[in-house]
């Protein structure tokens, strides 16, 4: 008995050891500049993982408001109507909904926009209802699940909230009617009314021709160290500040405006991009809503990510390491940043900066047409077949009735 | 009991969460109610005490220019609530909890404001205030205070912190997608003792020592070596090599030239016999040299040429000629390679000397244009192992053996008299478009003299006569002698003696 137990316990630590030598081979291999895995799981395939049925609903929910407005294309919430165009040239799209692990609505909610190019929350709710209404009308799936095998992309500042001040997302809370969908959202803050449990956050959409076309030579030598471009009092909105970033923004601005690290202005230049690449650090504050596209731009060029937003949940945080990658700072420890930056060890920079020149890494933060392998898109499909298989009790019985399609605002019930 | 029910409305107001500036209004009721919170106790009489003390208060604050009422309150709740500028206050809801600070909306930033020791009761009351059971790192909506730290200037130690970091990740970024395995650096230059040496050598020095590579620097010195020189290089924080050269740099720029020639090849043979490894390069001390000429000739194989920037200067006011055709196009003042549309080399620009040949410099220090010679020596560069006597990959067969040349003396006007077959020069700079160095002559005159080292010791004096004395002036004779020279020069060596020499006439001693 004892030399089973012996024998057994050398297996199993030559196969722990097997296991840890091969990861090393690995990583060593992987890089011969980047080191540490960015995440295994950002490079599976979910073609065979899962299969998605896409509903054909009438264009005016979608490609009739794209035909309208063609700023929908490039604005930070395209990534609903590209995910959309995606699944549907997608090997993982089915035509057979009886196979369909997951469904997917493409309603493009954040396409009413503003002359200036802001959307507009306003009829979002009801046009989001009329689509479920649709969708639970026509096809029994909806009413099988009540739309927990079910997903939305739905990318507008406070998710599915649909309004851009917080205060009054927060009152809104999540369209009732989405409580058992799952989301596919820019916005992740914890514990906030606006990201459910089991949401997908995404990174926001950045035109990657638009980026790939001012990649300046690699051996250009990074010589700011900390760069930021924005806002720091919306003048507008909140001219006094203290409510816009929560007084963040207004903080780094008036703590290190003299600072010659910080390169920190409110102008637009025109090598904003090629600027970021010179950069070691980029900040990353919050703003009205606590994601920016400064994140993706960061990322792919390289630059290390300061992020300044509390809580924050940042995109793909199940797969993508990012306290490995950026650099968090609580809002309160805004006034001490130069302190905090400058006592980061080299060694601990340059492995970030490893990790950032990962192609992995920066793939997975865009949505390039067509899309490319570990890109964006395959994140989001990675995340769905990671909630699979659904748990049993998603199917509900035939009188099971849980959403309540009468709740919300009194607006919300008009038909769009 | 006007104003008590005005007072306990503004205390009321005070104490509990205002969304904005609730605060704002004219008139300075607070400290009035605040302090008088137990007004309402008093007697009668005391009405006109108060109203008068109202008075007061707005008289005061007219004369302060902001309301004070915000110092009392501070004075008074300095301790339960405020070290720490963050306030945050709610406006709602269900699932979120209330805080109850008091808000200090920001519409000026008095200096109490800027406090922001973290610690202390100021966040544990906050916190059992605001966080009800909810986790520590709850974030509120609403408004927030802006933090600002007391000194918020940058520190020294941070700012060379951030310095060597960014150093660190450039050597990184070199190593990934700079040159691959960057070669030594060898740089020949020849110098003398001279006014201008100090300026064009500080500046040479700065460079190499900006220069990422490994540089091993040879001075070859002509007239021996000299304290100057040797002060200058053993400041200089770069590894050098000081070589005389027994001639004395002549006055003449062209036996200048020639005279620069043999130091340049005195330098090579120095290589030749140690076996000096890398690549050299030359350069005159008076040339400027961009740090992407260093990067540019690591790809040198085995002789490589670049474009050198000839900037003649005039140094009098006559202006060259030029003929209407070279207005048009004017010449462009490049030595260097000349390539063909397919990047091989065909030949060489040179600089045009014509419309300068009659009124060129002959000796140094003459106020005309210094011409350059046919082909610059800064303007080639080539691999140590080409004139080593045995190179184990052995010497191309286009190369001449280093101790054949000037051994009949003759004398050798450019590096091209090292090769037998010009084709093989490498082109570089894409092709010499890219200038990166520019050759360039300032000197002065010969005969000029400058203090040994640049160091003045024992101090100039300065008598300056003053026009204005208090004390009399003795004769006219004196004053007119004043209007004449304002100032004067006293030679260090005898100064008690001169400086009595150089007094006012008439002055006594």
């Amino acid at each position: 008995m004892d030399k089973a137990t012996w024998v057994l316990l050398l297996c199993f630590c030559s196969f722990l050891i097997g296991n840890l030598r091969a990861q090393e081979i690995e990583q060593s291999e992987r890089a011969e500049r980047i080191s540490g895995a960015a995440g295994d799981v950002l490079e599976d395939n979910p073609v065979g993982r899962l299969k998605v049925y896409v509903y054909e609903i009438p264009s005016k929910y979608n490609t009739k408001r794209v035909k309208k407005d063609p700023r929908c294309l490039t604005h930070m919430f395209a990534a609903e109507v590209f995910m959309h165009r995606f699944l549907l040239k997608s090997p993982v799209r089915t035509k057979n909904p009886e196979e369909a692990d997951w469904f997917f609505v493409p309603v493009y909610t954040t396409c009413d926009l503003t002359p200036n190019g802001l959307p507009l929350p306003f009829k979002s709710p009801r046009m989001m209802r009329s689509a479920i209404q649709l969708v639970a009308s026509k096809w029994p799936y909806w009413n099988r699940t009540e739309g927990a095998d079910h997903f939305f992309v739905t990318p507008h500042d406070f998710g599915a909230c649909f309004h851009y001040q917080e205060e009054k997302a927060i009152e809104r809370g999540i369209l009732p009617l989405l409580q058992r969908a799952t989301l596919v959202q820019t916005f992740g803050q914890r514990n906030h009314v606006c990201l459910k449990e089991g949401s997908i956050t995404i990174p926001p959409y950045a035109p990657p021709q638009k980026i790939w076309a001012h990649i300046i030579p690699p051996e250009t030598p990074r010589s700011i160290f900390v760069y930021f471009r924005g806002l720091f009092y919306d003048v507008g909105n909140d001219p006094e500040g203290g409510y816009y970033a929560r007084g963040a923004r207004a903080s780094v601005w008036e703590n290190f405006k003299d600072n010659p690290l910080f390169d920190i202005s409110t102008e637009h230049p025109a090598t904003y991009y090629e600027d970021m690449q010179r950069a070691v650090f980029c900040l990353c504050p919050l703003g009205w809503a606590p994601w920016s596209p400064r994140l993706v731009e960061a990322v792919v060029f390289g630059c290390i990510p300061v992020i300044i937003a509390d809580d924050i949940v940042l995109p793909f945080a199940d797969a993508i390491p990012w306290e490995e990658i950026g650099v968090f700072v609580a809002e309160e420890d805004v006034p001490k940043l130069d302190t905090i930056l400058t006592s980061i060890p080299t060694e601990v920079i340059l492995r970030k900066q490893r990790l950032l020149a990962n192609p992995t890494m920066k793939q997975a933060m865009l949505f390039p047409q067509p899309a490319n392998p570990g890109d964006a898109f395959h994140q989001i499909l990675n995340g769905l077949a990671r909630k699979l298989p659904h748990d049993r009790s998603v199917y509900l019985k035939a009188d099971q009735k849980v959403l309540n399609w009468t709740a919300g605002p009194v607006g919300d019930l008009k038909p769009w | 009991m006007f104003h008590n029910n005005h007072g306990t409305r503004r205390s009321t107001a005070a104490a509990r969460s205002s969304a904005s500036g609730g605060l704002e209004g004219g008139g300075v009721g607070s400290p009035a109610a605040s302090s008088a919170s137990d007004g309402s106790s008093f007697r009668p009489s005391a009405s006109t005490f108060w109203l008068l003390l109202h008075g007061l208060c707005c008289l005061i604050s007219l004369f302060l220019g902001f309301r004070f009422s915000r110092l009392i309150f501070v004075l008074l709740f300095s301790n339960t609530i405020y070290t720490y500028t963050t306030t945050t206050t709610t406006t709602i809801t269900s699932t979120r909890t209330e805080t109850l600070t008091v808000s200090f909306p920001l519409t000026h930033t008095p200096p109490i404001e800027t406090a922001v020791k973290p610690n202390n009761s100021a966040i544990e009351l906050s916190d059992k205030m605001s966080n009800q059971g909810s986790s520590h790192s709850q974030v509120v909506v609403g408004r927030h205070g802006i933090r600002i730290r007391p000194w918020p200037h940058p520190d020294p130690t941070e700012v060379m912190r951030a310095h060597r970091i960014i150093e660190r990740v450039q050597q990184e970024q070199r190593k990934w997608y700079g040159v691959k395995s960057p070669r030594p650096l060898i740089v020949i230059t020849p110098t003398y003792a001279r006014t201008f040496q100090a300026l064009h050598l500080t500046g040479l020095i700065h460079c190499l020592r900006n220069v990422p590579y490994p540089v091993t620097w040879i001075v070859v010195e002509a007239g021996g070596v000299t304290n100057e020189t040797a002060s200058l290089l053993a400041r200089s924080r770069v590894q050098f090599l000081h070589i005389p050269f027994h001639e004395k740099m002549p006055v003449e720029w062209a036996e200048r030239h020639l005279t620069e020639n043999r130091m340049r090849l005195h330098g090579l043979r120095v290589i030749r016999e140690r076996n000096m490894d890398g690549i050299v390069l030359f350069a005159d001390d008076s040339n400027v040299h961009s740090l992407d000429l260093f990067d540019e000739i690591q790809k040198v194989q085995w002789m490589g040429s670049v474009s050198v920037g000839i900037l003649a200067h005039s140094g009098g006011p006559d202006r060259t000629l030029l003929t209407e055709d070279e207005k048009l196009n004017p010449p462009i003042p490049v030595q260097g390679p000349a390539c063909n549309s397919s990047g091989h080399l065909i030949g060489w620009h040179t600089f045009n000397s014509i419309p300068y040949s009659e009124k060129s410099a002959t000796f140094v220090g003459e106020s005309a244009t210094v011409l350059p010679g046919k082909m610059e020596w800064s303007g080639f560069v080539f691999n140590a192992r080409m004139i080593w006597k045995e190179a184990e990959e052995g010497r191309p067969e286009w190369v001449k053996d280093l101790d054949k040349i000037g051994e009949n003396g003759e004398e050798i006007e450019s590096p091209l008299a090292l090769v037998n077959d010009a084709s093989f020069v490498e082109p570089l700079g894409d092709c010499g478009k890219k200038v990166m160095l520019w050759w360039m002559r300032v000197e002065a005159r010969a005969d000029s003299k400058f203090p040994p080292g640049w160091i003045i010791d024992p101090p100039l004096e300065i008598v300056v006569p003053s026009k204005r004395t208090p004390w009399q002036e003795t004769d006219d004779l004196a004053g007119s002698k004043l209007e004449q020279d304002d100032r004067r020069f006293t030679r260090p060596k005898s100064r008690s003696s001169s400086k009595r020499k150089n007094t006012l006439p008439g002055q006594d001693n």
